[in-house]
C-alpha cells in the first residue's frame, strides 16, 4: 500500500510502481518513422541557417534533417554525431527552445519551430540502436592524453583525441562515466539508462581506457599526470554547492539539490526513495526545476520553487517554467530564505520578499512561512579542487577559446571552465574543440 | 452564392464540375454518390465494345509521387477501360440517368478504328438517355497498344474519321478526348473540330513512369517484377494541360470550339483559372481519387464565393476571359520593367531566396550579418525565382517600375511605349518601326 501525499515528513513510496513509471517515462517520446517524416517535412532547409548558428556544437541542421526527409536517418545521425558526440543525450536535454528551436524561422513564422530536438533524437537513436559506431580511429599518433572527469566535455574530448589516433585514459572521482548527464538531469529526459548506454556506444571507437575512483587532489595529481602524458584535459565540473547562508540550514530535511537528483538517477527502485509531504526548493535554474518537478512525480503533495528574483532572470528557460508548473509545482518570484524553522527536523521555511535595485537583491522586510518538510538547495555549483597552478577567471579555470589554460600543456572545458553556458551540448563543443586544438599542439 | 449552372453544348448542368471518365465513374454504385454529394456530371468510365470485356493486371495499378506531408501531387495508372460488361454498364446508364435528369451524364467509348464497331455500340449509347459521348482518344497504355486510345489520338486523320462516323450514328453531342502525348496539340483539336466534334476534352493522361524500385530494380507499379508506362494525372499535370487548353482556344482554326477541361483541378481555383482560359467546364479524377467524393464541396463553395466577389452571375462571364491576354513571346512587352521586394514585416529570413538568387541567379539579394535581405535593384532582372521559393506567400513581390523612373539595372530610363522583339534592334530580322 503506498503512503498518501498528506503522509508528513520525508517518506518513501508514496506512489505505487505504476504511478512512478507513469511519471518518469519519456518527457519527449521518440518519434515513431512517421512522426519523424512529417515533422522533418516542416524544415525550410534555410539558407546560413539560423538554428545552426544557435547550437554551441554548429550542427547542420537544415542537413540532417534534409536527410532523415530522404530517408536515411543513418547519415543524418551521422551528420550530427561530427559535430557532437553526444548527440544522443543533447536531443534529449537541451534547453532547444532557447537554442535551436528558438532560432527557428517557422518560430518566427508560426510561433511553432520545427521539432529539431526530436529529430536530432530520431536520427541518433535510428543509428545507435543497430548498435554501429559510425567512427573509425586514425593511425596511432603514439601520443597520450589524461582527461579528468567523464562529463560531457571529457567524453567529447576523449572520443576526439582517440579518433585522431592518441591514447587516451579518462579518469574519474566516481565509479561510473556520464558526469551530469548519468548523475544531474532530471529522469525523464534520459530514461532506459541512456547516458550509460550512450558512453558504452561512445567507447567502441577503442583507444579510450576508463579509470574510475581516481579524484584530482587526492589519488591524481596534475603535475604527475603532466609528467605521464603529452596533454591534459580537465573537466572536472563544479563539485561544490553553494550554502543558504540562512539560520536552521543545518536541520535535518534539508539538503543539496544536486544530492538529492544523484541519488534519485542512481536509485534502482524509486518507490523507495523519501521525498518529503511539503517540499520547497530554493533557486531559479534547471536544478532547481528538476528537484521541484521530480519531487512532485515521486509524490510529494506541495512543491514549490521560491526563486530571489524575477521570472525573467530565471536561468530555467520558460519551457521548464511551464513543465514545472503544469506538473503542479508552484512558482514564486522575488522571496529568499530567512531561516529554516523546525524542532531538529525542518518543518517550516520562512522566506522574504525581495527588491531588485540596480541589480542587487535585498529584503524587503515582509516575510511569508510555508511548511517545508524537506528543502533543497539549488543555488548554484561552485568549481572545487581545482589545482593551484591553474589561474582562474571569475570563479572558474580560466580558458582561450580553444580551452587553453595557463599551464602549458593542460586544456580545460566544461563546466569548470570560464566562456559558455553550464550545459550539456556547450560542454561537449568546448571538450571537442580542446581536443582539436591538442591534437594541432602534438602534432604540430 | 452565385448561381454555378452551366451549359455545355446544351447539357445543363448544375456546377461545371464533372467527374472524369476514369475508376470514380465505373458504376452505378459510385456514380450515385457522386451526385449525392454534388457533382454537376460524370463522363461514365469508358466502354469498349460487346463481348468479353477487357481484363487488368491483379498487382498495382497505381503509382504516385509526393510533396511535403505526403501530399499526392502526381498519380499513375495502368487501369484499362471499363472491366464490366457492356449490357451491365448501359443499364446502370439508363437507371441514373433517369433518377438523376439534372445532371450530365456523358458516355466514354472506345472500340477499334472500324467503322461497323462504332455503328454497332452508338445505338445502344443512345438508348440510355446519356446526354453525349466522349471519344476516349487518350489512353496511353495497355489500349493503345491495340490500335486504341492514344493510338488514335495521335493520328489526325483517324480522329476526324472516327469523329465523322460519329456524327453520322450518334444524334446528341460528340466531345473529343485529346491525348497529350503529342508534340503539337493543335493538329488533333482541328482534327476534331473538322470531324465537326461538338467539343475537345483534354488532357487525357501523360505517359509515364512515376518510380523505381531500387530493390527489385524494376519500375513502379511493378507486376511480377516488371512494370510499364502509365497514364500521368493529378495536380503535377495542371500546367500543362493549362497550355494545351489554352493554345486550342487561341488558334485560329479552333477558337470557338468548346473544351471540357482536365488536368489537376483540385480546387476551385483550378477550375475557375481553367474556365477563364476557354474551357467550358471541367473534368476531375485524381483529387476525387485522392480525398474522396466530398471535394467538390469546395469548389462549390470557393467558385461561387469567387463569382460573388468579383460580381458574376453565370460562368459564362468569365468563361475565355484569359484567353485574349495569351500570346506568343516575341510580342511580350520588353518595356515593361519589374523588381523584386522582400517586404521586411513578412520576411522570416529562411534566406531561401538569397540561396536562389546568389546561388543560381542573378546575385541580386543581399544578406545582412543579421539577416535583412534586400534586392539590389541594380542587379535585379525580375526573374521571380525568389518569389516563387520564399515560403511566405506574398512576402516577396514583383513591383512595377514605372515609366519615366530609371531602371537601375540598365541606368535606363523606363519608357512608357510597348515595344517588343519584332521591333527590337538585336534582331536580325526585325522590322522597323515606323
Amino acid at each position: 500500500m503506498a503512503t498518501s501525499h498528506q503522509a508528513s515528513g520525508i517518506q518513501a513510496a508514496r506512489l505505487d510502481a505504476a504511478g512512478i513509471a507513469e511519471n518518469f517515462s519519456d518527457l519527449h517520446p521518440a518519434y515513431d518513422a512517421h512522426e519523424a517524416a512529417v515533422a522533418a517535412d516542416r524544415c525550410y532547409f534555410c539558407y546560413d541557417a539560423p538554428c545552426m548558428t544557435a547550437c554551441p556544437t554548429s550542427i547542420d541542421i537544415p542537413q540532417f534533417i534534409r536527410e532523415i526527409q530522404a530517408g536515411h536517418a543513418e547519415s543524418a545521425a551521422r551528420t550530427i554525431l561530427e559535430q557532437n558526440i553526444l548527440g544522443g543525450m543533447c536531443a534529449r536535454v537541451c534547453p532547444t527552445e532557447t537554442l535551436c528551436e528558438e532560432a527557428c524561422v517557422r518560430e518566427t513564422a508560426e510561433g511553432k519551430p520545427v521539432e529539431i530536438g526530436r529529430l536530432q533524437r530520431y536520427a541518433t537513436d535510428t543509428l545507435m540502436e543497430k548498435g554501429e559506431h559510425p567512427f573509425t580511429r586514425a593511425a596511432a599518433s603514439g601520443k597520450k592524453v589524461a582527461v579528468v572527469g567523464a562529463g560531457p566535455a571529457g567524453l567529447a574530448a576523449a572520443h576526439r583525441l582517440a579518433m585522431l589516433g592518441h591514447d587516451v585514459v579518462i579518469y574519474d572521482a566516481k565509479s561510473k562515466a556520464g558526469g551530469l548527464n548519468e548523475f544531474g538531469i532530471a529522469a525523464y529526459k534520459s530514461t532506459n539508462d541512456f547516458a550509460a548506454r550512450e558512453v558504452e556506444w561512445l567507447l567502441q571507437i577503442g583507444g579510450i581506457t576508463m579509470d574510475y575512483g581516481k579524484k584530482l587532489g587526492a589519488e591524481l595529481s596534475l603535475d604527475a599526470l603532466k609528467a605521464d602524458n603529452d596533454a591534459v584535459f580537465l573537466s572536472i565540473g563544479l563539485a561544490g554547492v553553494n550554502a543558504l547562508r540562512a539560520p536552521g540550514e543545518d536541520k535535518d530535511g534539508v539538503r543539496d539539490a544536486v544530492e538529492f537528483i544523484a541519488e534519485l538517477r542512481q536509485a534502482d527502485d524509486l518507490t523507495a526513495l523519501p521525498v518529503g509531504r511539503n517540499v520547497v526548493v530554493i533557486g531559479g535554474g534547471m536544478t532547481a526545476v528538476d528537484a521541484a518537478v521530480q519531487s512532485k512525480l515521486l509524490g510529494a503533495e506541495n512543491v514549490t520553487i521560491a526563486y530571489r528574483r524575477s521570472r525573467d532572470d530565471m536561468g530555467a528557460s520558460r519551457f521548464e517554467q511551464d513543465l514545472a508548473a503544469s506538473k503542479g509545482v508552484k512558482l514564486m518570484f522575488n522571496v529568499m530564505p530567512k531561516a529554516v524553522h523546525g524542532n531538529g527536523s525542518a518543518a517550516e521555511i520562512e522566506l522574504e520578499y525581495t527588491a531588485v535595485a540596480d541589480g542587487k537583491v535585498s529584503g524587503t522586510g515582509e516575510t511569508v512561512r510555508l511548511a517545508a518538510d524537506q528543502v533543497f538547495k539549488a543555488i548554484g555549483q561552485t568549481l572545487e579542487g581545482q589545482p593551484d597552478a591553474l589561474e582562474l577567471e571569475g570563479r572558474k579555470i580560466k580558458v582561450t577559446e580553444t580551452g587553453r589554460t595557463s599551464v602549458a600543456g593542460v586544456w580545460a572545458g566544461g563546466d569548470c571552465a570560464s566562456g559558455g553556458e553550464d550545459l550539456t551540448v556547450t560542454a561537449v563543443a568546448e571538450g571537442r574543440d580542446a581536443a582539436m586544438d591538442i591534437h594541432s599542439s602534438l602534432m604540430g | 452564392m452565385a448561381d454555378l449552372t452551366t451549359e455545355f453544348l446544351g447539357i445543363k448542368s448544375p456546377n461545371p464540375f464533372w467527374l472524369a471518365s476514369a475508376p470514380p465513374t465505373d458504376k452505378e454504385y459510385n456514380v450515385r454518390r457522386a451526385f449525392e454529394a454534388g457533382w454537376g456530371g460524370v463522363v461514365w468510365k469508358t466502354l469498349g465494345a460487346e463481348g468479353p470485356p477487357v481484363v487488368n493486371v491483379n498487382g498495382p495499378r497505381y503509382g504516385a509521387i509526393w510533396g511535403a506531408d505526403r501530399r499526392l501531387l502526381g498519380l499513375n495508372n495502368i487501369e484499362l477501360i471499363t472491366d464490366r460488361p457492356l449490357q451491365t454498364n448501359l443499364e446502370e446508364i439508363t437507371r441514373v440517368k433517369k433518377d438523376y435528369p439534372d445532371r450530365a451524364v456523358i458516355v466514354s467509348i472506345m472500340v477499334p478504328c472500324e467503322e461497323q464497331a462504332w455503328k454497332d455500340i452508338l445505338p445502344q449509347v443512345e438508348a440510355t438517355g446519356a446526354d453525349g459521348i466522349e471519344l476516349n482518344f487518350g489512353c496511353p497504355h495497355g489500349m493503345a497498344e491495340r490500335g486504341m486510345g492514344s493510338a488514335v489520338g495521335q493520328v489526325p486523320e483517324y480522329i476526324q474519321m472516327v469523329t465523322e462516323w460519329c456524327k453520322k450514328y450518334y444524334s446528341k453531342p460528340v466531345i473529343v478526348k485529346l491525348t497529350p502525348n503529342i508534340t503539337d496539340i493543335r493538329h488533333p483539336a482541328r482534327a476534331a473540330n473538322a470531324g465537326n466534334a461538338d467539343a475537345v476534352s483534354l488532357i487525357n493522361t501523360i505517359n509515364s513512369i512515376t518510380s523505381v524500385d531500387l530493390d527489385s530494380m524494376a519500375p513502379e507499379p511493378t507486376i511480377g517484377g516488371k512494370g510499364t508506362h502509365g497514364g500521368y494525372c493529378g495536380p503535377a499535370v495542371k500546367p500543362i494541360a493549362l497550355n494545351m487548353v489554352a493554345e486550342i482556344a487561341r488558334d485560329a482554326q479552333t477558337r470557338g470550339l468548346p473544351i471540357s477541361a482536365i488536368g489537376g483541378v483540385t480546387t476551385w481555383r483550378d477550375a475557375a483559372e481553367f474556365m477563364a482560359m476557354g474551357a467550358g467546364n471541367v473534368q476531375v479524377c485524381t483529387a476525387a481519387m485522392t480525398y474522396g467524393f466530398n471535394v467538390v464541396k469546395e469548389m462549390i463553395s470557393g467558385l461561387s464565393n469567387w463569382m460573388d466577389e468579383k460580381g458574376y452571375t453565370s460562368t459564362q462571364d468569365f468563361i475565355g476571359m484569359a484567353v485574349p491576354n495569351v500570346t506568343d513571346w516575341q510580342y511580350l512587352d520588353l518595356n515593361f520593367v519589374t523588381k523584386a521586394k522582400i517586404n521586411q514585416d513578412d520576411c522570416i529570413k529562411c534566406g531561401r531566396c538569397y540561396a536562389a538568387c546568389e546561388d543560381t541567379s542573378h546575385q541580386a539579394i543581399a544578406m545582412s550579418e543579421d539577416r535583412v535581405f534586400t534586392v539590389k535593384d541594380d542587379e535585379c532582372v525580375a526573374c521571380n525565382l525568389c518569389v516563387n521559393v520564399c515560403p511566405v506567400e506574398g512576402c516577396i513581390t514583383m513591383e512595377e517600375v514605372a515609366a519615366g523612373q530609371i531602371d537601375e539595372r540598365t541606368g535606363e530610363v523606363v519608357s512608357g511605349d510597348y515595344a517588343n522583339w519584332t521591333t527590337h534592334p538585336n534582331n536580325p530580322s526585325a522590322t522597323a518601326a515606323e
